[in-house]
């Protein structure tokens, strides 16, 4: 509610922002769209030609295709349930009185500001490294055989290097959200004779419902699009082992070159992706009324 | 001056009607005070003068020219808000000079205008402090000097002393008054508190679902109350209404009687017993349920000694009787 | 009101928490120590812990490849001129949204948040192209431009929760007082809003510094920043880890200091406000 001058002033200073967002997003998807139905390679130029669906049909039939959504929603899942569960626990912990909370609490966020790319390699070569690595250095030390992670278990390996840089936010914001939590509740719940374990089920748990679930849908927004771990580690391999649809499309595209086939994939990825951002619109939008 | 005229000012957010159709003059010197119920569009009234809003429709003029679609910084008014709205990164020196500074008023200039204001509001000593520094009641006077500093042909007032305790909104109400009589200035004062729009207005303006029920003269509105909204808001405690063959006995068909009005008499017309008895040493109210009316308000002027359970005799005033129709409005006579 | 906590379960917190602390932030612990072991030493099938013979000549070394600190310095020029250019955009937008909100205010943050949920992979494509074909490929200019606009959604976001706070009697007040709508917004607004902006930019250059889909796939040699220059070192193995571990280290070093003090702005930023 205000008068027409100022409101003529908002639309003037809203409009660059909304401008730019709306080019940002309409331009590369219709021409994302478009591309999807040529027949186009970077490397055959001037062969382009309408197509129709048949990138769409080459997608879906390519024997990438299935393992690259299983992978996908292997991966999203096997990190949401770590972090989550991992999260929940850490704040618990976190939240009790304790000696230096403060520094464990640095130690525990760190991983979150590690870039990709550094988190990745430093997993995959000294951690992990079936010969040079500190794990397989522990294993020989126990007389066990070092295990090689990246050919033997590719995605378990992707997912545990992605929980290890999610476990903090999802503890970050668990723990924020535990901290609001009423306190004369609990001691009210207390003076009544409930126990801890009560208190944490019946208490805690409904409390941290909606963190969860914010931690949940967008943990879920980046990890659809995990790549540098994947480039960095396994480059999508052994064979198609690793090979989520982000990477799929990447290398159909950068790799093959194969614009039309990319672009398909890319909007298998859009519609997977909004599927997913419409239960946490809704979501923060509710939360916006609050 | 300082004359402010509304003519047919119409205010509608989305479709519902807030302000519905206002005609009102304010003369040039003159402390208006607004005063309605929650809700009453008393503040949107405030702030479509201020030009914070528009008028859907209708005209504002202030000193003769038309303002209605001039923004607010050019309509020279200034205006203390409910929550004092000073800048919090600017110590107090800077908020006073602030519109000084806007209106691009030299240096020393500004200066002198501040330190001029400062003394009058009693701030000298804190003119380098933050607000956050400071209590309420001298972020009150900090508000008031920011708006005096501008020379302003009127000074909008909305609820500023509702955020201050009892006893400061007292002190701040006399100094706020007192300022009014040394300056000369229009004011315009915007309260839900009818012992503020008593105690300091020449003129109440009783605002109700977005229309003026009546503009007058505190006492004025307190003798002559133009219909049973007016008659029940002006005044405390609340004005005693009564229906049914009561009323029917003096020919309409609500009466009213102050508590004030009411005297404690044995062979009174009306007899009852004590419901609640409240003794503050210089008044004592009570509450009476009285036969075939119902319960009353009773003022009495010193102690008296009633408790719960006396059974009293009650005599309405002579001539302190106000007489309603059926649409509530006051019948002469 | 404080509660009485036994000391022995205080002591018994405290050593958990602290072990799956150092559990936790071990991986960048260890980082750390290598870069100040040889190569031979970082590769030793006995690893030490603290043991070692500690050098700087890892740090050394990278920092005489003159193309470390280039790509640092790239860093550093698109993580702050995205975030710059993004918070020029987004204050005034952010104002509107805040102070002069109209019926459709929500569902136009609903829309800018959807933009951001966009898998980057689904425009690769023709970002790629529009780029190559702008010669903005391999550019600073051509990242800061895409980082801006990844980033944008976020940055109006955070500074909408933070002007929401701003009491809008505040603005009248200036309003009255004279003021210019944008004397209004850069004497009263920006001045009471530096905390809230300060975090935005706080987050936004990690998030940007960290940025790896754009970064990776819109860089060759020359405008590389350093999550790109980082994954370059993927390929060799062998006698390189403590070299690896002094890039990495001098890499998240800065972003890690940034990122410890933006804690609470971290939870706030990315949730959109709903958790605060």
């Amino acid at each position: 509610m205000a008068t027409q001058a100022s409101q003529t002033a908002s639309r003037l200073m809203l409009s660059p922002a909304v401008l730019l967002l709306f080019l940002w997003m309409i331009v590369p998807l219709g021409m994302t769209i478009y591309f999807s139905f040529l027949r186009f390679n970077l490397l055959m130029p001037g062969t382009e030609a309408f197509t129709g669906f048949e990138n769409y049909v080459y997608f879906f039939t390519d024997p990438a295709f299935w393992p690259a959504l299983a992978n996908t929603l292997t991966l999203v899942l096997g990190v949401l349930v770590i972090t989550v569960i991992g999260g929940v626990a850490l704040a618990v912990l976190l939240d009790q009185p304790m000696w230096g909370q403060g520094i464990v609490r640095v130690l525990v966020i760190a991983p979150f500001f590690v870039m990709p790319s550094v988190s990745a390699l430093v997993w995959k070569n000294m951690l992990m490294n079936p010969v040079n690595g500190l794990f397989a250095a522990f294993a020989r030390g126990l007389g066990l055989e070092p295990f090689d992670f990246f050919a033997d278990a590719p995605l378990a390996s992707i997912i545990v290097i992605v929980a290890w840089q999610w476990l903090p936010f999802a503890t970050l914001i668990l723990l924020t959200a535990m901290q609001s939590l009423d306190r004369e509740q609990m001691e009210a719940a207390e003076m009544d004779g409930a126990g801890p374990f009560w208190r944490f089920l019946h208490l805690t748990v409904p409390h941290l419902t909606r963190a969860t679930t914010v931690v949940v849908l967008i943990q879920t927004i980046f990890l659809l699009s995990v790549f540098a771990e994947i480039l960095v580690t396994t480059n999508g391999g052994p064979g198609t082992a690793s090979t989520t649809l982000t990477f799929l499309v990447y290398m159909q595209s950068m790799l093959q070159f194969d614009v039309g086939l990319g672009s398909a994939g890319g909007i298998v990825a859009v519609i997977l992706a909004n599927i997913v951002a419409i239960f946490l619109m809704r979501m923060i939008g509710r939360n916006l009324e609050a | 001056m300082g004359e402010i005229v509304l003519s047919e000012v119409k205010k509608s957010f989305g479709g519902v009607s807030i302000i519905q159709g206002i005609d009102l003059t304010i003369d040039d010197g003159e402390f208006a005070v607004f005063v309605g119920p929650s809700g009453c569009g008393k503040s949107t009234l405030l702030r479509l003068i201020a030009g914070l809003e528009d008028t859907s429709s209708g005209t504002i003029s202030i000193d003769g020219h038309d303002a209605t679609h001039l923004p607010p910084a050019r309509r020279g008014l200034a205006m203390v808000f409910q929550s004092y709205a000073l800048y919090p990164h600017m110590s107090v020196r800077k908020n006073i000079a602030f519109p000084l500074r806007m209106a691009g008023v030299p240096k020393d200039e500004q200066e002198r205008k501040v330190e001029a204001a400062a003394k009058v509001l009693n701030l000298t000593p804190y003119l380098d402090r933050r607000p956050g520094q400071l209590s309420g009641g001298q972020r009150q006077r900090v508000a008031i000097g920011r708006a005096i500093v501008r020379e302003p042909s009127a000074f909008l007032f909305d609820e500023p002393l509702s955020n201050l305790d009892a006893a400061l909104r007292v002190s701040m109400r006399q100094e706020i008054s007192e300022l009014h009589r040394s300056l000369k200035t229009t004011m315009i004062y915007v309260t839900h508190d009818q012992v503020e729009a008593m105690t300091m207005a020449n003129k109440i303006v009783v605002l109700n679902a977005g229309r003026i029920e009546q503009v007058g003269s505190p006492l004025e509105l307190y003798k002559s109350p133009a219909n049973l909204f007016v008659a029940g808001f002006i005044g405390s405690p609340k004005m005693n209404f009564i229906a049914g063959a009561e009323a029917a006995k003096h020919g309409v068909h609500t009466i009213g009687v102050r508590p004030e009005h009411i005297a404690i008499a044995a062979d009174g017309p009306w007899k009852g017993v004590v419901g609640l008895a409240e003794h503050l040493g210089s008044d004592t109210f009570l509450k009476v349920q009285v036969d075939g009316i119902g319960p009353l308000t009773v003022r009495a002027g010193g102690e008296v000694g009633l408790n719960y359970g006396d059974t009293v005799g009650l005599a309405p005033q002579a001539g302190k009787l106000h007489r309603f129709d059926e649409g509530g409005r006051a019948v002469a006579g | 009101m404080s509660r009485a906590v036994s000391t022995r379960r205080k002591a018994v917190v405290t050593a958990l928490a602290w072990g799956v602390g150092l559990v936790i932030f071990f991986p960048i612990l260890w980082t750390v120590l290598t870069s100040f072991k040889t190569e031979g030493e970082a590769i030793n099938a006995h690893p030490s812990f603290l043991f070692f013979d500690w050098t700087l000549e890892n740090y050394h070394t990278v920092n005489e490849r003159s193309d470390y600190l280039a790509h640092f310095w790239n860093s550093v020029v698109i993580a702050l001129g995205s975030t710059l250019i993004g918070l020029l955009i987004a204050i005034p937008a952010a104002w509107s949204m805040a102070f002069v909100p109209g019926k459709r205010t929500k569902d136009l943050l609903m829309w800018m948040l959807s933009t951001k949920m966009m898998p980057a992979v689904g425009v690769l494509v023709p970002i790629y192209l529009l780029a190559r074909d702008t010669g903005l490929l391999d550019s600073k200019t051509g990242l800061v431009i895409v980082l801006t606009l990844v980033n944008l959604p976020i940055i109006v976001w955070m500074l909408y929760t933070y002007f929401k706070e701003i009491p809008g009697e505040i603005l009248e007040a200036a309003r009255m007082d004279g003021a210019s709508l944008g004397s209004e917004i850069l004497y009263v607004l920006t001045p009471m809003a530096v905390p809230g902006i300060a975090s935005t930019l706080l987050l936004n250059v990690i998030l940007a510094w960290n940025e790896s889909f754009w970064t990776l796939n819109l860089t060759a040699a020359n405008s590389a920043p350093l999550t790109a220059f980082i994954a370059s070192y993927s390929s060799p193995e062998g006698l390189f880890y403590a070299k690896l571990s002094a890039a990495s280290t001098m890499a998240i070093a800065p972003i890690l200091i940034l990122g410890w003090f933006s804690q609470k702005q971290l939870v706030r930023g990315l949730t959109f406000g709903a958790v605060k």
